[in-house]
């Protein structure tokens, strides 16, 4: 909402500097976007200097001027003028600027052969004076300090714009804004003039508002002004009009639009010689079209509110006029529209039609009912005034008397929610002020909403408008309690900081990326889960919610490496989607690793990044959450984005059913499709909705300690064992001979190759022994060491490499 | 006698030149070794008058020790002079650089819902969540936004299906909703998100997070409102003192409504927090309008409280000084090292917020 500080003094008696009203504006909840002047086509004319003038080398007569228009840069400027000088001051008009005397246009040229940036003009092309020989001179003593400043003063008034919130329709209207002012404080609201205009004869238009289901308009009132001469706008109107940016068109149309500022009443102007008879309001049926004044032909569902004639549809109402009966220069007979359209309608027909006018956004929000005639007078007295011709009485139809809303408003409701105190004298000053009718019953207010108020319906309402009149600053600062109701997180959330901070911790770089993603990346990684599309994406690149973490991960990995880096480790934690509805989601945390290990390093041996790495990551981040290594689980299966022979699922536990993570290489399939360039790519992903609860508290998980002071041995062996045959079960069925002896078992290599058969491979693994009961003798351990290879030659068809 | 003597001087000169541990083994089996001097010398010891044997014994025992003691120092002189020959050769450059360390980073909006967490929870509040995919009751209809309502249009909602039902949710306040009708008041929570809006240019992201804050309970108005603000404003931007400003603004989930602007000043073209005079928006709030209260089943008449909605990376970029908050969500591994955070620094009211 923009008006002039000027405009406002016609509703507000004030004495209050600018500043101050911008600054009580924003206290009572009218935001000021901006205080400023408006610029005009004048701005381009700059005061400038001549700081060197050439001869063009293609042209006699024509200069090439070095110009200090105040900026960084000194520009070129071709020039005809005898007079074009070194040192001279003298007047530059920019590309874009308008030469007021032939409203030629500036763009860049070439002038024969050299780029011209631009004109330095004569004081005739300025319309200052007839002197057309030469550029303007400036007088030294008076510009040379104003290098590069507009040459003509910006007469215009300071414009202020409001952002006025969706509530606030009052205050899109200039005496609305004046009325919180008032209110508030800064001076007082000036009675508008009640001088009834002389109306002579009956409107002679029928006007008729339809019984329809759900009729958008309630209120239809009208006016027929006759014998007018529509002209141009006098200078004070289209000094109004164009402050506020917007462009006079002709008297009648500015008054409208004038009005519709001033008063928030917004009205149409119809040609009434080229109304068909009579008008009535309507529902629309199906495929009716009409040509709107923004020169779109619109096609008409059901049951849209229309203003319409004999021979078809005129308007929208409440938003949109049409061409047919648009006013014109011409136009002698005039029907002044004022009217009540229900925002529900409006809204619902402006959305389907797309369509967005002032008329539509002021409806939308709730127009004073009972500004109709407020609004007819106002705009029949300024267009008589203007373009004469004779005013018929009012004319109104209504489907339905609106009555004024009452409320009753305990005044103890105040101090309950706003935490102080207020006289209630200032509680009935401040509501009177804002237009409610009041009166006092005890420690209740009987109040009479304004009809410009259609946002206040219930008590709560009230105290709003009390507390911003009275200023938030009155709130007291009361310090917080600090009484706890719930733990700070819950168990999951605990999860989760750890786990985020525990791949870090690993030196992974945690990114945040939209949860949606690329279709065509996002497919590649999709499994089992439901594309869910976006309605309205912002681009076609980002048109599904990710069902997985990697489609992003992936594109941004490779937006890293094509900047040059090449071993990269990012994680991202975050939401994934099963499907489109809400809580169909899945928390986890995803990992992503290129390049090598150790590159560039003068004391360690480089090395690919592996399959190992990914588990070791997981697996690591899994003990240091709490679980135990022991019971942790890996299988072969994983989803198929990983590549099939290197990648691996794992459980909590042998026996159940989700895994809770997978790690692996990257399917060579993928990494080709979207042309990763890279060594090396792996990649784990822990689910973090499949940890729950596995977790004792620390506190109930700790056992006893206990521990053995008896000697350890170790023993190597090595099994060859069928290829396939996995590590995993030959350390389980190892360790579960005798768990009171073996300690540990681990593996120290793994060999295929010469003196191992073809499908066979050999594995290396040293084995810890120790009794917590004695020191084994070498009987004991010859013992074990028999138990040992017979138990695994047994259960695996190993056997020991002698 | 003679004998003993003789065995000793010889043997003394001989340990007395250079040599090496090689040369000191051969002498100490030249003299202790099964056919050594001393060992042959006690064997004869038993061909000896007995009143000799005794002296002689001495002697020898005397010679023995003497020579033992001779060898054993001759060792130690030997080792430590190789220990220092072998410390004169095995000097390396320190300088050199360390084997490989691995740091890795957390994200701002990370570590800045850590912060906000750790100062709510000084204030007893608990963190909620809730999904990202909302259905159009919870994220307008019952936060009193009604289909008609053109509050609507301050969103630019993201949608799931052509019947507008289903969306990527436009702000946390829909946890509240969510929150209120799974438990009873009072209700202490933050509910930090990701959030979603179909805009997108230099100071928008189609994605962004924000903290929802919710207290409810029987007697809570503006006063603790503000208050709660205070305290978390000068806790998050670490000053003592902090210029708050509360505007009159309108949500339809909150009345009264308010935005809050926060005093700040330029220096050296960086945001300063704290008492400048220039004005900077950081949070939306108000009173939970009844109506809220109605639709989640709770007696406006008997509870109260207030909400408010914080821009999570805003603050981000306002406390550590990132001015694009379009790179949040760029993954520029350069960027995310710059202002990302050391893993180990969590945010915790014992022991400070930030380093």
């Amino acid at each position: 909402m923009k008006f002039t500080i000027g405009w406002l003094k016609e509703h507000l008696d004030t004495k209050f500097k600018d500043i101050e009203i911008i600054e009580k504006l924003t206290d009572v909840g009218l935001e000021v976007e901006s205080f400023d002047r408006v610029g005009s086509d004048l701005d381009n004319f700059k005061v400038a200097k001549i700081i060197n003038a050439e001869q063009h080398p293609n042209a006699d007569k024509l200069k090439v001027c070095d110009v200090d228009i105040g900026e960084q840069n000194i520009i070129k400027v071709v020039c005809g003028a005898p007079n074009a000088r070194k040192d001279l001051l003298t007047v530059y008009a920019g590309p874009g600027s308008v030469i007021p005397k032939n409203n030629m246009k500036l763009t860049v040229s070439k002038i024969r052969g050299v780029t011209s940036y631009g004109m330095l003009c004569s004081e005739s092309e300025l319309n200052l004076s007839d002197e057309s020989d030469g550029i303007t001179e400036l007088k030294l003593n008076k510009y040379s300090d104003k290098v590069g400043k507009n040459f003509f003063k910006n007469n215009s008034e300071k414009v202020i714009d409001l952002s006025i919130t969706p509530n606030r329709p009052d205050c899109l209207g200039v005496r609305g804004i004046a009325r919180d002012l008032a209110a508030a404080g800064v001076g007082k609201l000036k009675n508008t003039s009640n001088l009834k205009i002389k109306n002579n004869g009956p409107q002679k238009i029928k006007v008729s508002i339809t019984k329809d289901k759900n009729q958008g308009c309630t209120i239809f009132g009208s006016c027929l002004i006759k014998n007018v001469t529509n002209k141009e706008s006098p200078k004070w109107l289209k000094d109004k009009i164009t402050s506020l940016g917007q462009k006079p068109i002709s008297a009648i149309v500015d008054v409208t639009n004038y009005v519709m500022l001033d008063l928030n009443r917004p009205l149409h102007a119809y040609d009434a010689d080229k109304i068909d008879k009579e008008i009535i309001v309507r529902n629309s049926k199906k495929g009716e079209t009409f040509e709107a004044l923004d020169n779109k032909a619109y096609i008409l569902d059901n049951n849209m509110c229309v203003i319409s004639d004999k021979s078809g549809v005129l308007g929208l109402g409440g938003i949109i006029g049409g061409t047919r009966s648009g006013t014109e220069f011409s136009t002698k007979n005039i029907l002044l529209e004022s009217a009540y359209f229900l925002p529900r309608s409006i809204r619902k027909t402006s959305k389907l039609l797309n369509i967005d006018t002032d008329a539509k956004f002021r409806f939308e929000r709730g127009i004073d009912p009972q500004s109709i005639e407020i609004g007819l007078n106002k705009a029949a007295q300024l267009i008589t005034e203007i373009c004469g011709g004779k005013v018929s009485e009012f004319d109104i139809q209504k489907t339905r008397t609106d009555k004024k809303n009452k409320i009753k408003f305990k005044i103890s409701l105040f101090e309950k929610i706003a935490g102080f105190k207020i006289k209630d004298k200032e509680v009935i000053k401040i509501l009177t002020d804002l237009g409610f009718e009041v009166s006092k019953k005890k420690s209740e207010l009987d109040l009479t909403i304004p009809t410009w108020r259609p946002d206040i319906t219930q008590p709560i309402d009230i105290v709003e408008e009390i507390v911003r009149i009275k200023g938030f600053s009155n709130i007291e600062i009361l310090e917080p309690q600090k009484n706890r109701i719930k733990d700070t997180l819950n168990k999951q959330q605990k999860l989760f900081h750890f786990l985020q901070r525990s791949v870090a911790s690993k030196g992974y770089f945690e990114t945040v990326t939209w949860s949606f993603t690329d279709s065509k990346i996002n497919n590649l990684f999709i499994e089992n889960y439901k594309e869910v599309k976006i309605v309205n994406p912002i681009s076609s690149e980002l048109d599904v919610l990710r069902n997985s973490i990697f489609p992003n991960l992936v594109f941004y990995l490779k937006k890293n490496l094509d900047r040059g880096f090449k071993d990269i480790s990012l994680f991202e934690i975050g939401p994934i989607f099963k499907d489109k509805n809400p809580g169909e989601q899945l928390t986890v945390i995803g990992g992503i690793k290129s390049g090598k290990i150790s590159r560039l390093n003068w004391n360690e041996q480089n090395r690919l990044i592996d399959v190992f790495d990914a588990k070791k990551d997981t697996i690591q981040t899994l003990i240091e959450a709490g679980y135990d290594r022991h019971s942790l689980f890996i299988r072969e299966k994983s989803p198929s984005y990983y590549h099939p022979g290197k990648s691996g699922s794992v459980y909590l536990d042998k026996d159940d059913i989700d895994p809770v993570a997978y790690f692996g290489e990257i399917h060579p399939n993928i990494i080709k499709k979207l042309d990763i360039k890279t060594e090396a790519l792996v990649c784990f992903e822990i689910y973090l909705d499949h940890l729950k609860d596995k977790t004792l508290k620390l506190k109930d998980s700790k056992s006893q300690f206990q521990f053995s002071d008896y000697q350890k041995s170790d023993r190597d062996f090595a099994f060859v064992v069928d290829k396939n045959f996995k590590a995993q079960d030959l350390i389980e069925i190892i360790s579960s001979i005798d768990q009171s002896l073996i300690k540990s078992v681990k593996i120290f290599d793994v060999y295929e190759g010469e003196n191992i058969p073809k499908d066979k491979k050999s594995i290396a693994l040293n084995v810890t022994i120790q009794s917590s009961e004695k020191t084994l003798e070498e009987s004991d351990l010859e013992k074990i060491n028999k138990l040992i290879i017979a138990t695994v030659e047994n259960k695996s068809g190993a056997k020991i490499r002698s | 006698m003679s004998d003993i003597k003789k065995i000793k001087d010889e043997f003394l000169h001989k340990l007395n030149a250079d040599l090496n541990i090689e040369s000191i083994n051969q002498i100490k089996s030249e003299l202790f070794g099964k056919k050594g001097k001393i060992s042959n010398s006690f064997k004869n010891l038993g061909s000896l008058p007995t009143e000799e044997r005794k002296k002689f014994a001495s002697d020898l025992n005397f010679v023995k020790d003497e020579l033992q003691e001779k060898i054993n120092k001759k060792i130690q002189e030997i080792e430590i002079k190789e220990i220092n020959s072998k410390l004169e050769n095995e000097k390396v450059d320190v300088t050199l650089p360390e084997r490989n360390i691995v740091q890795g980073k957390i994200h701002p909006v990370s570590q800045v819902i850590d912060e906000i967490s750790s100062i709510f929870s000084e204030i007893g509040f608990s963190v909620e969540e809730g999904p990202d995919v909302e259905n159009e009751h919870y994220n307008f209809t019952a936060l009193n936004t009604p289909d008609n309502h053109p509050a609507r249009d301050m969103h630019d909602t993201f949608y799931l299906d052509d019947k507008k039902e289903l969306l990527l949710r436009t702000h946390t306040s829909p946890v509240q909703v969510r929150t209120m009708l799974k438990g009873k008041p009072p209700f202490k929570i933050i509910a930090p998100g990701r959030t979603y809006r179909s805009d997108s240019d230099q100071t928008h992201a189609p994605m962004f997070h924000q903290v929802e804050g919710l207290h409810i309970d029987k007697k809570i108005n503006m006063g603790h409102l503000k208050g709660c603000l205070n305290f978390f404003i000068k806790s998050f931007f670490e000053v003592d003192k902090i210029k708050m400003r509360f505007r009159p603004s309108h949500f339809p989930f909150t009345e009264p409504s308010a935005e809050v602007d926060i005093g700040y000043e330029l220096k050296d073209g960086k945001i300063v927090i704290g008492e400048g005079n220039k004005w900077l928006e950081i949070l939306g709030c108000g009173m939970v309008h009844p109506n809220v209260l109605k639709n989640v089943k709770i007696n406006p008449d008997k509870y109260q409280g207030y909400a408010f909605g914080i821009g999570i990376d805003r603050l981000a970029m306002l406390k550590y000084g990132i001015n694009d908050l379009r790179a949040f969500f760029e993954t520029d591994y350069r960027w995310l090292n710059h202002f990302g955070f050391d893993p180990l620094d969590v945010p915790s009211n014992y022991r400070g917020l930030s380093r």
